[in-house]
């Protein structure tokens, strides 16, 4: 995508450029109001009140309608529906046939085979982020969009949220938005900067992601990302 | 049971500020009976206020039931539009400017005597409640929910069904717990202003030839009668309305 976006006369980012490539994680590193949550809305067609002056698309020439799934901060499950049918609901809201045994399948996959029948008021934070990413990996999109899906987990979780969704988002293009350098830098394939002067691309720590916790280069470039992010 | 000896030590104070008041002022029984004599002609006159409660409370029930249906109704219709919003707020606005009350003889000149004017009356008395708070309620489903059905290619009345109306059910509740309380007095509005049965009947003819016995009576079966369906209705939300 390229382009500037504004709501009314207030600018929320100035023209850019922001190319995602296919198959791999992009993160979107920057401090809060800077309009990486703009970004990632537009790409999930959510602009609402945003005026955005610039063309986006896919490589292969087709829209990005219904080929995007969205994870947010806020596991967005809803209250009333159990596990289960949380991660089914695309399927109902769609009309289509709810594919009870794929959801179950993927609710294994995410580790919640034995709380499917569960409520999210009965599930912990991490669980209930899990049964968002079930519910994500059930809509079966080739792009995926993240907006800070581990911001409001304590650093355990965190890190095994990491862990399991690099594993089972493999090969799906990701754009990752997130104000955490060390998530960037242990999931990143590609990590951009966010600032108000716009875009810069920081290169990542060799090796594929997810990277060790404690892996020196990815620690080195988690602080120069930190640096960057102080002195903008 | 602490509350039920809160209740019962409640109900005996009131008694007591009741039979005291007899006693200081020595006010003459056909004013103020004491409690003694109300619960006497409760007794005895057991199946004349058995035969009017039944009546009102009819009415009550089909009123209540009948306004929540189409309170509820009005309601989901204008959440799906704003311009049918706009169109119906100054007609509801305007209704609500109307007393109810003054409603009551054009309602017994239009559905007669009988029933079907105290269940009007008590269907118009509680639809604005339920159909506001529902509708209320069914226009702030959290933003979040919205955006994700939109990104997962929803239809407009599946988002309704699945995610809009599951999430206003507790405003439903606030709605319906009020038009438990309300309902009776359209009910009893209306038999005043016409009826040969009925509570508010019963209240009237009582009054008229100072039975105040009997109306107490009355009014008492009445009350009791609202507080167990608020009661009802408030324990029926918690169970399938209220979010865990």
């Amino acid at each position: 995508m390229s382009g500037a976006a504004h709501a009314g006369d207030a600018q929320l980012f100035a023209p850019l450029r922001l190319e995602v490539p296919a198959g791999r994680w992009t993160c979107l590193l920057g401090p809060s109001g800077v309009g990486k949550s703009t970004i990632l809305r537009l790409f999930a067609g959510l602009g609402g009140e945003v005026t955005f002056d610039g063309t986006f698309g896919a490589d292969d020439g087709a829209g990005l309608q219904g080929r995007v799934a969205l994870m947010a901060q806020d596991d967005l499950l809803l209250p009333w529906l159990s596990a289960l049918d949380n991660v089914l609901i695309g399927a109902r809201l769609r009309g289509d046939r709810a594919n009870r045994d794929k959801a179950r399948e993927v609710l294994d996959q995410v580790g919640l085979t034995s709380h499917a029948t569960k409520k999210p008021a009965q599930l912990s934070g991490g669980q209930r982020q899990r049964v968002a990413l079930a519910r994500t990996l059930m809509e079966d999109r080739g792009i995926v969009l993240l907006d800070e899906p581990f911001s409001a987990l304590d650093a355990k979780t965190r890190s095994q949220m990491q862990d399991l969704a690099t594993d089972t988002l493999r090969g799906r293009t990701v754009l990752l938005v997130t104000h955490d350098p060390a998530e960037a830098a242990r999931l990143g394939d590609r990590i951009v900067i966010m600032t108000s002067d716009g875009l810069h691309d920081v290169p990542p720590p060799p090796g594929p992601a997810p990277r060790g916790i404690d892996d020196p280069a990815t620690l080195q470039v988690q602080g120069a990302l930190l640096s960057a992010l102080r002195a903008a | 049971m602490r509350r039920g000896l809160t209740f019962a030590a409640a109900l005996l104070l009131g008694l007591a500020i009741w039979q005291g008041a007899i006693w200081a002022t020595g006010v003459p029984r056909f004013i103020l009976p004491p409690p003694t004599l109300v619960a006497e002609t409760a007794w005895t006159s057991r199946a004349l206020i058995a035969e009017h409660a039944l009546v009102t409370f009819t009415e009550v029930l089909a009123g209540l039931g009948l306004g929540a249906l189409l309170g509820a109704a009005t309601a989901i219709g204008l959440a799906q539009s704003r311009l049918a919003r706009e169109l119906a707020q100054p007609i509801l606005v305007f209704s609500q400017a109307v007393p109810v009350f003054a409603l009551a003889p054009l309602l017994t000149l239009w559905f007669g005597y009988g029933l079907w004017s105290k269940i009007v009356m008590a269907l118009l008395i509680i639809y604005f409640p339920v159909a506001s708070a529902f509708l209320d309620a069914l226009l702030r489903t959290p933003a979040g929910w919205l955006d994700l059905a939109q990104v997962m290619g929803a239809q407009k009345r599946r988002i309704l069904w699945h995610i809009r109306i599951p999430a206003a059910l507790p405003g439903l509740g606030s709605g319906l717990r009020l038009a438990a309380v309300y309902a009776p007095i359209g009910a009893i509005i209306g038999e005043w202003v016409g009826a040969s049965r009925g509570l508010g009947y019963l209240m009237l003819l009582a009054n008229g030839r100072a039975k105040t016995d009997l109306m107490f009576a009355a009014l008492i079966t009445l009350a009791v009668f609202t507080v167990l369906l608020h009661y009802a209705v408030n324990r029926a939300c918690q169970r399938w309305l209220d979010r865990p």
